[in-house]
């Protein structure tokens, strides 16, 4: 080090020797380490790649028109496009109401006591726990004990409970960021907690309620395993009329193709992950713009 | 301005204080009708007294100050008024606090109703996000008042002085005004209630001197029709507006106690307490 | 009609006095919010009640030693035996393999983030980055399927089916974890990023003042710094490769299978429970009420990574915040 130290011209502060050393791993890291952070997107990138080129000769008005069938080259989305739009719809109609009212409940009504810290402990909890299990609550509550059948009902029910809690959480999120400076000025008009609630509060924290449930739907939408289990795994060749349908979803029927062990239905496959792949980056989109549009000064 | 001047000058030409008054001797009873009775009130934030066992009366249609350094619980002796205080958790209060007579703090009292006999303006101003006229509406409906909105919305703004600055853009978001003006929307809004007492909390606090001095004059204006209680860190201020000024101070405890109650004129120039000398001669706070 | 001055006569009782009415209604709308609050209580109810009363019907039938001691899980051929651990075996294996990608990965993804990036370049990067928690996992279990292991491992294994010597068969555990590493990536490196940005600055500034490099002080200060942050971020992670079905369901196979291996077929906890999901196990069958014992298990797992990682955020932001 002495030696070292002796060599380095004393005019000028350039970094010699060990520190040099040490400088030049450090700006080399940071280019590894923009690598890793690209490797996801590279990835996901090359995937969206592969099944354009693998499924866009697929992706034609008969393939979303089509009933599913045995021929590769005549199957289509339309029973299983039909399913998503009502047992979305009508998972949407429920959670709405339900994730609201929670969200408002905790923040704006509800006694800050161990049972509201219990409350939202069990929503953290529930967040986490894999959709699978909700799939086999689905079963045996919705379609066994209270006899739904496998019904659009049956599995709105299921993916209601499902996004119930992240819903909840950035609802809560959202209900907080509206200043307290306004429920204030509210209450001190003579106004109850409620009409606080509805008049200021709720149009205050729609735009970031809207957001999370836009998101939440959209992962309601690429749901597979919860859905399976209650029975969505079917082959349906006609269109849905009433909630007390039999049912199937575009994610179960991608699932249906992909273990299929014939080429023609991998790439209707990769078709069918194109059409839902775009349904879900469009809302992603939508959650986005409304979340810049509305955002607060 | 010149008064604030004079009042100092005066204040130094004649100071009579004597050391602490007793508690009995604290307050001059007003001539007026008192529209606020204040009794042996204390107010708790769970373990911690914020104010310790305030009496005194408000006068009606006069402006009343509640002075004091930082931390001596004027602003919750004002929030007690309208029990805004209420929304805090662990607030609790002992004693009474009377409203024409009847104990604001009894069980069958609705504080909703309340606060629509007694409102409020706060430190920053506050309009909704929403349009001026809708700030105006907003108290009249949900009290369920019938109103021809034209009409209310010009009459609020007009005793707020705010008419002629918006008249023209009354579907303009409330927000878009300076902060005096905002604070004036504040004001209009809270008047359109047609309450008896306006609070409020360092109203100027957050504004320029001009602003300041618009909405001073805008409070000598309304005090003949409203009983206004103003929380105020300045004294100037407390001097150039109120009729009558209470002085309170934070006992060893930290609990908010009333030192002196009187005429502005007389707390001013003539404090009977050492404590309220040395703080409006500015010795401390 | 309109009173042009203020109220003058002075309130009575009664006007101070709650509205019955409105009281009601407001009492009525609470209860109306407090009943939705409700809900999700409920549900918590009702997962651990059914997922306990038919995994206690389960073991009326299979003894708890069978469930815990045996090693073999075969289910549906004579003799039958529900040894859960070929099972739990099965997810450790993708847990292992998706964490031996996807960590290294995501923790460098943070520290870019974090240490690195120009705010902006983490303004866009950072959604981005996170975009892939959004993919749907069926997503993945095709390409997990389709593009990594049809395309890519298969051909690189070439004519002998093997690679580094060992076979690789078509279902195998690795093709799973490479899709399960890319959708967990989003999870370590965001939590991970959110918990280094939390490390006060001076931690920084005085050891950038002792003269570390850039790298230094993101490995040696800011990393450790922010640990149980990370481990957090990791325990999200693991319960969510835990409780995935889609990828390993299609990609990993359905053979339970007693190895830690990469390139064996495999099969997990949430693999057999869709298995059994596919097939209409009828009510009161030994298969069904299976279903819930593993389901108890899953459950069970994911719970206490969960909690774990909460206590651990927690602790963190009691530190720092």
């Amino acid at each position: 080090m002495a030696v070292e130290r002796a060599a380095a011209p004393l005019a000028t502060l350039a970094a010699s020797g060990a520190v040099a050393r040490r400088q030049a791993v450090s700006r080399g890291s940071r280019y590894v380490l923009l690598g890793a952070t690209l490797i996801g997107v590279a990835v996901l990138l090359f995937l969206g790649y592969e099944t354009v080129d693998q499924g866009w000769s697929r992706l034609s008005i008969d393939f979303l028109t089509n009933y599913p069938s045995r021929f590769a080259d005549r199957a289509g989305l339309r029973s299983s496009i039909l399913g998503t739009v009502w047992v979305l719809s009508l998972t949407i109609v429920l959670a709405i109401p339900v994730a609201i009212g929670t969200a408002i409940w905790m923040e704006e009504f509800a006694p800050r006591n161990k049972l509201l810290a219990l409350v939202q402990l069990n929503l953290a909890n529930l967040a986490g726990v894999p959709s699978i299990i909700y799939g086999i609550l689905g079963l045996a509550v919705f379609v066994r004990f209270l006899d739904l059948g496998p019904s659009i009902l049956a599995g709105a029910l299921t993916l209601t409970l499902m996004i119930l809690p992240m819903t909840v959480i950035a609802s809560q999120e959202a209900i907080r960021q509206v200043p307290s400076s306004i429920r204030e000025g509210a209450l001190a008009l003579g106004s109850t907690r409620w009409q606080m609630v509805r008049y200021h509060v709720l149009p205050g924290a729609m735009p970031g309620i809207m957001t999370a449930l836009i998101l939440a739907i959209s992962r309601a939408a690429g749901e597979t395993a919860a859905l399976i289990m209650i029975g969505a795994f079917t082959f349906i060749a006609f269109d849905n009329t009433s909630v007390q349908d039999d049912f199937t979803t575009v994610p179960v029927q991608i699932y249906n193709w992909t273990i299929r062990p014939q080429e023609a239905f991998r790439q209707n496959a990769a078709a069918a992950i194109i059409v839902l792949m775009v349904a879900i980056l469009t809302m992603n989109l939508a959650a986005a713009i409304i979340r810049e549009r509305f955002r607060r000064p | 301005m010149t008064k604030t001047v004079e009042v100092a000058r005066e204040v130094e030409g004649r100071l009579t204080a004597t050391e602490t008054l007793p508690a009995t001797e604290r307050i001059s009873r007003p001539a007026e009708t008192p529209i606020i009775e204040v009794e042996h009130f204390s107010a708790y934030y769970g373990a911690f007294r914020a104010l310790h066992d305030v009496s005194f009366q408000i006068p009606e249609r006069k402006i009343t100050a509640l002075i004091g350094p930082s931390g001596c619980g004027k602003s919750t002796l004002l929030r007690c008024i309208n029990r805004m205080n209420d929304l805090v958790p662990s607030f609790r209060r002992e004693g009474k606090m009377l409203y024409h007579g009847l104990d604001l703090y009894a069980k069958e009292v609705d504080a909703v109703e309340v606060r629509r006999r007694i409102g409020m303006v706060f430190q920053k101003p506050n309009p909704f996000p929403k349009s001026i006229a809708e700030n105006i509406v907003f108290g009249p409906r949900v009290n369920g008042m019938k109103f021809n909105t034209a009409e209310l919305v010009e009459r609020a703004l007009r005793q707020a002085a705010l008419w002629d600055d918006v008249k023209d853009k009354l579907k303009q978001s409330g927000l878009t005004l300076s902060g005096g003006q905002q604070q004036r929307l504040c004001i209009a809004r809270a008047l359109a209630t047609q309450p008896e007492i306006i609070l409020m909390d360092e109203p100027c606090s957050a504004l320029d001197p001009v602003a300041t001095l618009k909405i001073e004059d805008l409070m000598r204006d309304l005090a003949r029709d409203y009983t206004i209680v103003i929380v105020t860190h300045n004294m100037q201020q407390a001097a150039r507006v109120a009729d009558y000024t209470a002085f309170l101070m934070m006992r060893p405890d930290r609990a908010g106690e009333l030192v002196e109650f009187g005429e502005t004129e007389q707390v001013f120039t003539q404090p009977r307490d050492k404590r309220t000398e040395d703080y409006i001669t500015g010795r401390f706070g | 009609m309109m009173e042009t001055t203020p109220r003058r006569r002075a309130p009575t009782a009664d006007d101070l006095r709650r509205r019955p009415m409105r009281h009601l209604n407001e009492r009525l709308i609470e209860l109306a919010l407090a009943a939705c609050a409700t809900v999700s209580l409920v549900t918590t109810v009702a997962i651990v009640f059914v997922l306990f009363s038919e995994t206690a019907t389960f073991f009326q039938e299979v003894s708890f030693q069978d469930f815990f001691l045996e090693t073999e899980w075969q289910p549906l051929f004579n003799p039958v035996s529900f040894g859960i651990w070929e099972l739990v075996a099965g997810t450790v294996n993708v847990v292992i393999w998706s964490l031996v990608f996807a960590l290294p990965v995501g923790l460098a993804a943070a520290i870019y983030l974090s240490e690195y990036a120009h705010p902006n370049t983490r303004r866009i990067l950072k959604p981005v980055l996170e975009a892939l928690a959004g993919v749907p996992t069926v997503v993945y279990a095709y390409f997990a399927l389709t593009v990594v292991t049809q395309d890519i491992l298969i051909p690189l294994a070439g004519e002998d089916d093997a690679i580094f010597g060992d076979r690789i068969s078509f279902f195998n555990s690795l093709g799973a974890s490479l899709m399960l590493a890319v959708m967990i990536l989003p999870t370590i490196a965001s939590i991970s990023e959110d918990a280094m940005a939390n490390v006060p600055r001076d931690l920084r500034e005085a050891a950038y003042g002792l003269g570390a490099t850039r790298l230094e002080v993101a490995t040696r200060v800011v990393l450790p710094a922010a640990l149980s942050g990370v481990v957090a971020a990791v325990l999200l992670a693991i319960a969510r490769v835990v409780g995935e079905t889609m990828i390993v369901a299609i990609a990993a196979g359905s053979t339970p299978n007693l190895t830690l291996s990469p390139l064996e077929s495999i099969q997990t906890m949430t693999g057999y429970m869709l298995q059994v999901g596919l097939g209409d196990a009828a009510r009161g069958t030994v298969d069904y009420q299976s279903l819930f014992a593993v389901g108890a298990v899953l459950f069970v797992m994911t719970l206490a990574l969960n909690i774990g990682a909460q206590v651990l955020v927690n602790r963190f932001r009691e530190v720092y915040e």
